[in-house]
Order: structure tokens, then C-alpha cells, then sequence
């Protein structure tokens, strides 16, 4: 270990819910030196916002911390006084939240909020020298300092000046270690680049140690040096980034990185079956073990501890894979569609308007059969607003819309039932896709009944088929979506779709709310349906998610295309200036390095 | 109106104020628009008091007149009176009367009914500025002590006792504080201003307190309970804001808004039991007087005090919503998209020329 | 199947709903049958006014004389049933426009709300009072006029709610395979307004009682000598000093009432909670 003393030291953290005490994060330990950014990866459920928390001494309601020492520089947070805990927040250890959107208050103007974090914590400071402070604070993330900046509101600036603000709030009082809670989750793949750029650099400059949150492992990549990976709140794997990514121990980080899709290349994705069990409900031995291939009756009864495995690096397995490269297998490229075959889908002159404004500017494309066609652009690009025009939603578009030879109206233009049946539509959402107070059966036989004039008894049938078509359980049809994961749900909301018989499935953003392995499972499902005979529409904004799907790709920035072609064509070789800078952002340098 | 060579011609108010370098705030279309929606609204009341007091089965003239007075006398007098016209134009008529606040004379006691009115209103609104003055901050102060002890043994027995007097009627409120205070009560003196005797005022101010107390302190309490829960408070936490602060000066001015719209439910419903609690104390306000009215068929008045009323809750809930406005920059400044946001961007356009 | 059979675990157990039951069974346990119960007959004149409680009479004797408890019995049948009826009347009526209104938008929606505002602009019980005063006081006037009296508040409320849910994708997805609006707003919108509304009928029973007793206690309800809890408040006001039970029986028999169906709204309310957090 090197000769400085580490910034943060985390010796056998727990956390546990408060009334019962089931642990939610167990057995953390991690050190930290000055400048070093430790990368924590953990799915949804895993316990990572917690563990974020936990760091600063913080227990969300209905949560305590249990044991443990959290040492900054030293002094251990969670033996201070609740005063000098208060006081150690923001100047040993601060914290970036997630969601800029939300974590700014409403009323408080940007420089008032910045003013006010000094004020607490360095009451000694002279106003002139707190406005300098606060000056400094906004030009150190690059955002303006001019007083008319400072007199703003959040929700007048846009996510990535939030996000900054977020960041500077969290630099202002230049602790010794932050801890970033997946701060880059709610931005564009651009706006997301530039942050990390950010963080990246400041910790280099200012010697700060840094705990990164994510869920994303290709965003982590480039980022940190050293990555934790966290599951069912405990640490699988830590190791330093390079071997990582190489060379993973522990076959749930194995697992994680073969459902990982990438933009560099066309990965054929695995991914782990059944899911991570929620606190409470872990099973005695090693938490994976029911998901694990490996498993034996040791890892059943036994829970593994964090041992090291080759040197710098630790694994908590009983049987964990030393020096074994990860191996990802290469999908078959994109086909493209035969030059004779007409479209089966055409959109012509497609203009839309939210209120005043014009979000789609005379789009036109054409969609061939059996094939997935990506639709690509960040938020404000109007994909969303073009995917629910073709499905039949949207008062203010117009334009032309021929589906194997019959015109269709677009937007909420009426529509034949059965036209409406041939082209169905996923959301982004799961978790608002069915109607929570019926049933998933009530739901599916509802529409199978809206279409064909079928009894009920057979409505059932074909429900109990549709739900076995996208791999679930029948037992799934009696229970209400509240009792769903997100993953199910959308499968569900898939088997939905499948019941009217459709031609055409348009995909809005589906996989983006689901952890990277469900999301591989769903993008498996898709490309099986695809090869029986389903041609995919897939709105998305991630370009890696594109490159392991799509046949077809169609770029869209601010409401026009900018670049449409084959997929893999466009990615590889992309023509416009657009396309390439949103390529270079997605990727990752390490990625780029690693497929060379 | 003098105009610079080459610039376009003033459009009047507006390039007005910005030549005078004030700018029109955003909010100042919407404010338009609520006050003429408003102005609306009192218009509707009005024709609605206006009919319904025609339904009143009596004919002022022979009110005027007395009962023995002859059928011809009578009809002379309704001729005279313009009770013969056309509902619509009388209508018009009454209103152009009201807006300058001749509603008449009383019928029962032949002076102006505005007057009246006005000074039995002076004592209504005397006891809801005490009761509202008293209610509030205890209100406020409860419904914060109880979110940020949630769940505590306090909130819960606390919540119980509200909901509690929340369900009683106000009159049987009434009653049992007679009953309780039997002693005490005694017959307002009609000359004295109710000032001059609040140890009075305590009964009937407890009556409409526990009236409105229990819904504002639950209002407060719901309202910033979720605020707590939010993001930037747990944030604020995060960075080691003393928690004091956050409270105060973070949750509750989020948490307003709401209890702002709830406040001025609150007085609409102490006018509401103001009536009851009058006519059980015999305090001499628009309660008691909106009752003896009907009694009697008085219908200037009636029509006075309905339409004073309702003016009054109308104007209450455009000030509780101007309020909402100010504390909440998102519609302070940000225009909307819609139809609204074109004619404050029209408006600004054609000022900002110069 | 397992959700179902919890259910009514759930609105057994919950305290202030089993409160308020216990509450509501002994009022109506009075109330209901008490015209039939009562062992004289209410507007007989069968002893001293104001006498003390005695052998015949439990409660002792009005200011006419009547016996107290026999017209306790007699007096609650009309505030049970009317406030029942507007209650029922308000959220039927209510529900509907309120659903429709923000289903619809446009023009329809902003008329509608600006007549909630218009009626809002008086206070509950002047409104009922004006009219009741003007057309006489016939019993279903007088519940249509307290339904129309909470009217905007259930439309507030419905409305508020059916924005909420129009919003969520999965009536978006209904619109989009075509289904009739009658079909989502039946279908998809009114079953997940119910626990809201449920909540809101509650409160409104609540008041209901309150605006009815009040209304009978100024004399705009039943015309004497009928027995009703309101009128005998006001009738018995003036010896309440030496005769309290008649007016405190009367008194605790509506406030009771009032909390008992309180107390199960509020529990209904808290159920509800918890199953939004839960879903």
C-alpha cells in the first residue's frame, strides 16, 4: 500500500432496517487513497444508495446503521456527536446526489444555496471572502459566476448546469473524499462525458479521493481506478480497474459484464437468470448461490468472505476464477434488408409541435420487415413524440403513414381497429404500463377480447400462451403488477402486445428503468421474436443498446434526421459530425482499447 | 402622444410602464386573467343571489305596505316600485345599484341595507380575524412540531384529539361550552364594539377554533411530511445543514402552498359556521343577521350579505392564489407554453421596442 | 388470491375503523329502530316542562313536557337517512362530472371549472339556507341542496384524481389499441378513484350530519312538533340550565354520529395510504 495515509478507511459497515433488523449492507470494508477513485458498481436493490448514505453517517428513515467505522482522514464518522457529525458533512465528506432535478430546493436561488454552505461551515469567512468563495466554486465546474447566474432558479437551468451545481456544491468546501451517488444517470450520453470530464479532472487536481456509485459499468470504466462490486449489500469483488473488466473473480461480476452490450462492437449478450433478493429475504451461504452456475453444497451452507485473490484484489468466493480472461463472444452483424423487398412500414413528411414549439421537422423513413430499426436521439430530439405518433397517440402531428400498402392515420387521427392492431407499443415505464388494480390475466384477456371476437375461456388460452411466449411463469396471470418486478412487468406489457397479433412493435426506451442484466434478458426476447417473423421499431437513446439490436439505424437530433443507414455501417464508419461526437461519448477509451 | 421618428406608435399602458424602465412581471398576464375570471364569478353569484331571492314567496310592496293595505294600493305601489318590468332588466337595474352600493332599504327596518350590513359585518369579520389570528400560528406551530415528530407518541395522541373535534358538529361544539361556561355567558351589549368585551368573544372564537384548527393542523402536518421526504431535503441533510434549518427554512416555505389554498378554505368555513355560532351566542354579525333576514323576508338585505359574502370568499381565494404564485418561482417566471404565455410575450415585444 | 384474503384482515384490525364501527352500531342502534322503541309516544304531553329524570322518564322532560328519551329515539331517523341520501347524491353526481370534465378538457373542462368556483364562492350553508328559506322545506330539497352544497368539492377532488391518472401509460396504451372512452373510463379511470372517493363520501357523511342537525337547529328542517335532534336543541336552548339532557342528549346523539363515521373515514383513508405505498 503507498506510503500516504489513506483519505477513507470503511472497516465492517452494516446497515440494517430499523424496526425488524435485516441487514441491507453487511461487512463493507474499503480504504481509499488521497486522489483515488474507487468505482462501486451494484444493480438496483443491491443496497448502494445505502451504502452511499451510510459513508456520511446518514440513515434514511426506517434504516440504521449498525456497526462499523467510517475513517476520513482519521477521525471516524459515525462515532462523532450528531454536531460534529453535522460539521464533518461538506468538509470531510461530501455527497452528490442523484437526480439534479430534485435535489436542488425549489425556492433557493443557485448562489443563495452556495452562500449558505459556506456560511454553516465556515462562519468565519467575511462576506466579500464567501462571494469570492462562491465565485470560484461555479468557474471550478465551469459554470458562469456573473450575478445574473447566481440570482437563478434550478428549474432555469438545464440538467447538466444542475448537475454542476450539485458538484460545485459539493467542492466548494474542498473535502477530503466525495462520494458520488450516480450523478450522471438522469443525463444525456453528451451532457454525461462532460461531467465525468469534470469530476475526473478535479480529483486529479485537488489530491480528493472519490467513491463513484453506479449501475452502469461501462460508464465506471473510463472513470475509476479501482472497482467494488456490490451485491445483495455485500462486496463481491474488488479489484483495480483494469483486471476488473479483464480478468473478473466472482461469476456474478462474470455475469454482469457478459450482459454489458457495448458500441464498439456486437456483443452477444448472457445474461444471469432469476434476480437479486431484496433485504430480508437473502438465503444463508452466499447470497448468489441459487443464481450461480457454480454453486456447490459449500456455497449453500457458507457465506464466502472477502479474501484476497491475486495480489491488490479481493473476492468473496468460494470457488472464484483467478486469472481467467472474460471472454465475449461476437453476435452476428446486422443484415441488410434485401433491395427488392418494399417496406413494410413508410413515414413520409412527419411534422409535429409541442404547444408552440416544432419538435419534428418533415421525418420521413421506411421500415422493412423482419427487422429491428433503431430510432436514436437524446432528450429534446422528439423520438419519443415521432414513436407515439406511429403508435396512435398525439393531437398536434401530422404527416403520412403506409403500413404494408394501407394508409394509416397518424397521431390520435382515427384509426381501424384493426390497422391499430397491427402496430402496438411498449413504454418506457413498467411500472405504469398496466392497470394496477386488475390483474395481469384481466389485463391480457381485455384486449385479446378487444380484437377477436373470442370467448373468454379461449381469451384465457391465448393469455396463458402469450405469457409462456416471453418466458414467465404462469402463475404471473393471478397476481396484481404491484406484486412485479420491473422486469416482469415489461415482459408482460410485451406478452400484451403479442396477443393482438401485431406486425410491428415499437419499443419506447424499454430496457432504459431495468438493471443491465434483465435488460439483456428483455433485448434476448426482442431478437427471438424478431427471428419469428416481429419487426422492431426501438427508440433509444443508448447507442451500445443499438449496436447489439438494430439493424437499421436512424439518428435524429432536434427533430431531424440527421443519418440513417445500416447499423453497423453507421457505426462504424458514421458520416455525420453529430453520430460520431455521440459515438466518441458513448464509448469508453478502456472499451476502444480493449477490442483492439 | 409624442412619438420619436421611426418608432413604432405607443400602444398605450404598456409602453408606458416601460418607458417609465418598469418591468411587467411575468405573472402579470395570469393575474389579468384571475381577475377577470373573478369579476366573473361575483357577476354569477350576483345573478344567482338576484333569482333566488325572487323566489322568495313574498312581494316587497306588501311588506312595505302592511297586510291591510288594499289590492289597489298595492298594485300602485309594485308599479311604482318597478316590480312589473322584465327579470332581466330589473336584474340589470339592481346591479348598476349594487355596484355602487345602493342595495336599498331594509324592508323591516327602512334604512339603507348596505349600512346595515356593513356594520354587522364590521363584528363577523372582528371575530374571524381573532379566531384566524389565534388559529394559525397555533395551527402552524402544532402541525410542524407534529411532522417532525412523526410518529411519536405526541403526534398520535395528538392526531387523535384532532380528529376528534374535527367530526363534532360546531353547534354541538356550542352548546357544551355553554353548558361548560354557564356561568360566564351573559347578552352582548349591541352599542359596545365587540373590543370593548373580549372576554365574550372567547366562546363563540372557541366554537370556530376547533372548527378549523383541527383541518389546518392536519393540513400543515400532511403537507410537510412530504415535503421531508423529499430529495433536496435529504441532500441538504447530506451537506450538514443543521437540521433547524432545513426545517424552517427549507421544508416549510416548500410546504406552504398548499396549506396557503387550505387557509382560505378555512375561512370560508368559519363564515360558514360563523351563522350557527352567531345565532347560539346571539352575537349580532351577518350570522345571526342573514338569519333574522330570512326569517323576516327581508330581501335587500339578504341579497347584501349573500353577495357581500361571496365577494369576500372570492376575493380571499384570489389573494391565497396570487400568494401560491409568489412562492413558487417555477410559474413566477417561466412562461407557458400556452396562450396565456403568447399574449405576456406580446406584451413584452411590443414593449421592448424602444 | 393471497391479496384478497388479507383484505379484510386489514380493515378489521384497523383501530379507528373498529372505533368507529363500535360508534356508528350504538347511534344507529338508537336511531333506526327508535321510532318503534320508544315507550311513549314523542309529541304526547305527559309531564311537568323541564322535569327532572324520573321513573317514566329516563331523561326527565322537555320544555313542553314530552318525555325526552322517547323523542330521542323518534328524532334521528330523518338526519340518517338524508344525510346518507346527499352524500350518495354528491358523489354519484359529483364523481361523474368531475371524471368527465378532465377526461374531456377543452372548453366543457374549463366551464366546468369555473362553476365549482362560482359555487364555491359561498359558504356551505348560506347556499342551503337561502334556498330552503325561498322554496319551503321539503325534505328532498332539502338533500338535493346539501348535495349541490358539496357538489364542487367531489368534483374538485374527481377531477383531480382522473388528471392524475390520465396521465399514466396505461391508459395511454388503451388509447392507442382503441378502446371506447366509456370503456377506459369505466374500465381503467374509475377503479383506481374508488379508495379516494370512498374517503371522500366519508367526510361527507360527516359534514352532512353537521349541516342537516344545524339546519333543523335554526328551524329550516322537520316542522314542529316533530322530534328531530336539531330542532330539540333549539327548542330546549332556553332551560338549558335547569333542564341539560334535554338538549345534551340530542347533542352527544349528533356528535356521536359525526364520529363515528369519521373515525371509519379516516380509517378507510389510512388503508389507503398504505396500499398506494405498497403497490
Amino acid at each position: 500500500m503507498p506510503a500516504a495515509s489513506p483519505a477513507l478507511v470503511v472497516r465492517d459497515l452494516r446497515v440494517d432496517l430499523a424496526p425488524r433488523g435485516a441487514p441491507i449492507v453487511a461487512d463493507i470494508s474499503l480504504t481509499l487513497a488521497p486522489g483515488e477513485i474507487l468505482g462501486l458498481v451494484g444493480e438496483s436493490g443491491s443496497g448502494k444508495t445505502t451504502l452511499a448514505n451510510a459513508l456520511l453517517g446518514y440513515a434514511r428513515r426506517g434504516t440504521r446503521i449498525t456497526g462499523g467505522s467510517v475513517l476520513v482522514d482519521g477521525q471516524d464518522i459515525l462515532a462523532l456527536t450528531d454536531g460534529e457529525r453535522r460539521a464533518a458533512r461538506g468538509r470531510l465528506i461530501a455527497h452528490v446526489p442523484q437526480d439534479p432535478a430534485m435535489a436542488l430546493n425549489p425556492l433557493a436561488r443557485i448562489g443563495g444555496s452556495l452562500s449558505e454552505t459556506l456560511a454553516i461551515h465556515r462562519r468565519e469567512l467575511p462576506p466579500a471572502a464567501r462571494a469570492a468563495a462562491v465565485a470560484a466554486a461555479l468557474a471550478d465546474v465551469g459554470l458562469p459566476n456573473d450575478p445574473a447566474f447566481l440570482r437563478r432558479y434550478p428549474h432555469q437551468l438545464s440538467g447538466g448546469q444542475q448537475q454542476r451545481v450539485l458538484l460545485a456544491l459539493a467542492f466548494i468546501l474542498r473535502p477530503r473524499v466525495i462520494v458520488l451517488d450516480e450523478p450522471t444517470t438522469a443525463l444525456d450520453v453528451i451532457t454525461q462525458a462532460q461531467v465525468l470530464d469534470l469530476i475526473r479532472g478535479y480529483c486529479r487536481e485537488q489530491g480528493v479521493a472519490a467513491v463513484y456509485i453506479s449501475h452502469d459499468l461501462s460508464v465506471v470504466q473510463d472513470l475509476v481506478d479501482r472497482a467494488a462490486v456490490l451485491y445483495a449489500g455485500r462486496l463481491a469483488e474488488v479489484a483495480d480497474s483494469r483486471a476488473i473488466f479483464a480478468q473478473p473473480m466472482h461469476p456474478y461480476t462474470r455475469g454482469l459484464l457478459g450482459a454489458m452490450p457495448g458500441v464498439d462492437r456486437r456483443h452477444a449478450l448472457s445474461h444471469i437468470p432469476g434476480h437479486a433478493p431484496s433485504p430480508g429475504q437473502r438465503p444463508d451461504g452466499c447470497a448468489f448461490a441459487p443464481r450461480c452456475a457454480r454453486a456447490t453444497d459449500l456455497c449453500r451452507a457458507t457465506e464466502p468472505r472477502l479474501t484476497e485473490g491475486v495480489s491488490g484484489t479481493f473476492v468473496a468466493c468460494h470457488h472464484p476464477l483467478l486469472q481467467t480472461p472474460l471472454e465475449r463472444r461476437t453476435a452476428q452483424p446486422s443484415t441488410p434488408a434485401p433491395a427488392d423487398r418494399p417496406a413494410l412500414l413508410t413515414a413520409a413528411g412527419i411534422d409535429a409541435y409541442y404547444g408552440a414549439n416544432q419538435v419534428l421537422f418533415d421525418v420521413g423513413f421506411s421500415v422493412q420487415a423482419r427487422q429491428c430499426t433503431a430510432i436514436v436521439g437524446q432528450s429534446g430530439s422528439g423520438k419519443t413524440t415521432l414513436a407515439r405518433a406511429l403508435g396512435g397517440l398525439g393531437s398536434a402531428v401530422t404527416g403520412e403513414l403506409v403500413i404494408g400498402g394501407t394508409p394509416i392515420g397518424i397521431g390520435s387521427s382515427p384509426r381501424a381497429r384493426d390497422l391499430r392492431r397491427r402496430i402496438q407499443y411498449i413504454f418506457q415505464n413498467p411500472f405504469r404500463a398496466l392497470n394496477p388494480r386488475q390483474n395481469v390475466a384481466d389485463n391480457l384477456v381485455a384486449v385479446v377480447r378487444h380484437f377477436f371476437p373470442v370467448s373468454a375461456q379461449e381469451a384465457r388460452e391465448r393469455a396463458r400462451a402469450a405469457i409462456a411466449r416471453v418466458a414467465l411463469p404462469a402463475t404471473v396471470l393471478d397476481r396484481r403488477p404491484g406484486k412485479l418486478s420491473g422486469g416482469e412487468r415489461q415482459r408482460v406489457a410485451i406478452a400484451r402486445a403479442l396477443l393482438c397479433e401485431p406486425e410491428v412493435l415499437i419499443c419506447d426506451e424499454i430496457t432504459s428503468a431495468l438493471d443491465v442484466s434483465v435488460q439483456a434478458a428483455v433485448l434476448d426476447l426482442l431478437m427471438r421474436l424478431k427471428a419469428e417473423g416481429l419487426t422492431i421499431l426501438f427508440v433509444t437513446h443508448d447507442l451500445a443498446v443499438v449496436r447489439v439490436i438494430a439493424d437499421h439505424i436512424i439518428v435524429l437530433k432536434d427533430g431531424r434526421i440527421v443519418e440513417q443507414g445500416e447499423a453497423d455501417a453507421v457505426l462504424d464508419r458514421p458520416a455525420h459530425a453529430y453520430t460520431r461526437r455521440l459515438i466518441a461519448d458513448s464509448a469508453s477509451a478502456a472499451e476502444l482499447a480493449l477490442a483492439s | 402622444m409624442a412619438t420619436q421618428a421611426g418608432a413604432p406608435p405607443s400602444v398605450g399602458i404598456v409602453d408606458r410602464w416601460q418607458a417609465a424602465r418598469l418591468p411587467l412581471p411575468g405573472w402579470f398576464p395570469w393575474l389579468a386573467g384571475r381577475l377577470l375570471a373573478g369579476f366573473g364569478t361575483v357577476l354569477a353569484v350576483s345573478a344567482i343571489v338576484y333569482l333566488a331571492t325572487l323566489a322568495l314567496p313574498s312581494d316587497p310592496a306588501r311588506v312595505i305596505l302592511g297586510p291591510e293595505a288594499t289590492d289597489k294600493a298595492v298594485a300602485i305601489l309594485r308599479e311604482q316600485l318597478g316590480l312589473n318590468r322584465p327579470i332581466a332588466v330589473q336584474y340589470v337595474d339592481w346591479l348598476r345599484h349594487v355596484a355602487v352600493g345602493d342595495f336599498g332599504n331594509s324592508l323591516d327596518s327602512n334604512v339603507p341595507a348596505f349600512g346595515l350590513v356593513i356594520e354587522r359585518l364590521g363584528n363577523s369579520i372582528a371575530l374571524m380575524i381573532f379566531v384566524l389570528l389565534v388559529t394559525a400560528p397555533a395551527a402552524f406551530l402544532l402541525g410542524v412540531a407534529m411532522a417532525v415528530k412523526r410518529d411519536s407518541r405526541f403526534d398520535r395522541t395528538a392526531m387523535t384529539l384532532l380528529i376528534g373535534f374535527k367530526a363534532v358538529p360546531p353547534f354541538a361544539i356550542a352548546v357544551a361550552l355553554i353548558l361548560l361556561f354557564s356561568t360566564a355567558v351573559s347578552i352582548l351589549d349591541p352599542s359596545l364594539s365587540p373590543f370593548a368585551q373580549p372576554l365574550y368573544l372567547v366562546l363563540p372564537a372557541t366554537t370556530l377554533l376547533l372548527l378549523v384548527l383541527p383541518f389546518l393542523t392536519r393540513l400543515i402536518r400532511a403537507s410537510l411530511t412530504e415535503t421531508l421526504e423529499a430529495d433536496y431535503i435529504a441532500a441538504a441533510r447530506l451537506r450538514g445543514l443543521p437540521e433547524r434549518r432545513i426545517v424552517w427554512r427549507h421544508a416549510v416555505p416548500n410546504a406552504l402552498p398548499p396549506v396557503i389554498q387550505g387557509f382560505a378554505m378555512a375561512t370560508r368555513m368559519v363564515l360558514g359556521g360563523a351563522l350557527i355560532v352567531e345565532v347560539v351566542f346571539s352575537y349580532p354579525g351577518i350570522g345571526s343577521a342573514l338569519n333574522a333576514a330570512i326569517e323576516t323576508r327581508d330581501i335587500p338585505v339578504v341579497q347584501a350579505i349573500a353577495l357581500l359574502t361571496a365577494i369576500a370568499v372570492v376575493f380571499i381565494n384570489l389573494v391565497a392564489d396570487f400568494a401560491t404564485v409568489l412562492l413558487t418561482p417555477r410559474l413566477r417566471t417561466t412562461t407557458r407554453p400556452r396562450l396565456r404565455s403568447g399574449t405576456g410575450a406580446r406584451l413584452r415585444l411590443r414593449a421592448g421596442g424602444a | 388470491m393471497t391479496s384478497r384474503r388479507r383484505r379484510p384482515n386489514r380493515w378489521r384490525n384497523e383501530r379507528q375503523i373498529r372505533a368507529g364501527t363500535v360508534l356508528l352500531a350504538a347511534v344507529l342502534a338508537i336511531a333506526l329502530p327508535g321510532p318503534w322503541l320508544a315507550p311513549h309516544d314523542p309529541n304526547a304531553l305527559i309531564g311537568a316542562p323541564y322535569g327532572p329524570p324520573g321513573a317514566g322518564a329516563w331523561l326527565g322532560y322537555d320544555y313542553l313536557g314530552r318525555d325526552i328519551w322517547s323523542r330521542l329515539l323518534a328524532g334521528g331517523l330523518s338526519i340518517f337517512w338524508m344525510s346518507i341520501a346527499a352524500s350518495i347524491l354528491a358523489l354519484a353526481a359529483g364523481a361523474a362530472i368531475g371524471m368527465l370534465s378532465a377526461y374531456r378538457k377543452g372548453a366543457v373542462d374549463q366551464g366546468v371549472v369555473w362553476s365549482t368556483d362560482v359555487l364555491f364562492a359561498f359558504p356551505d350553508l348560506i347556499l342551503v339556507l337561502l334556498v330552503v328559506s325561498m322554496l319551503g322545506r321539503a325534505p328532498w330539497l332539502i338533500v338535493l341542496l346539501v348535495a349541490i352544497a358539496f357538489l364542487p368539492g367531489v368534483i374538485r377532488l374527481s377531477r383531480g384524481v382522473t388528471l392524475g391518472i390520465v396521465e399514466q401509460e396505461y391508459v395511454d396504451s388503451a388509447r392507442m389499441m382503441g378502446f371506447s372512452s366509456a370503456h377506459i373510463l369505466l374500465r381503467e379511470v374509475l377503479p383506481n378513484m374508488i379508495t379516494p372517493l370512498l374517503v371522500q363520501f366519508g367526510v361527507m357523511l360527516t359534514w352532512a350530519i353537521g349541516m342537516l342537525s344545524g339546519l333543523s337547529f335554526l328551524g329550516y328542517g322537520v316542522a314542529p312538533p316533530a322530534a328531530d335532534w336539531g330542532l330539540m336543541i333549539n327548542e330546549n336552548r332556553a332551560g338549558l340550565l335547569v333542564q341539560p339532557w334535554a338538549v345534551l342528549a340530542p347533542v352527544a346523539m349528533i356528535a356521536l354520529f359525526a364520529l363515528g363515521t369519521n373515525l371509519i373515514a379516516e380509517g378507510i383513508g389510512r388503508i389507503n395510504a398504505r396500499i398506494e405505498e405498497e403497490a
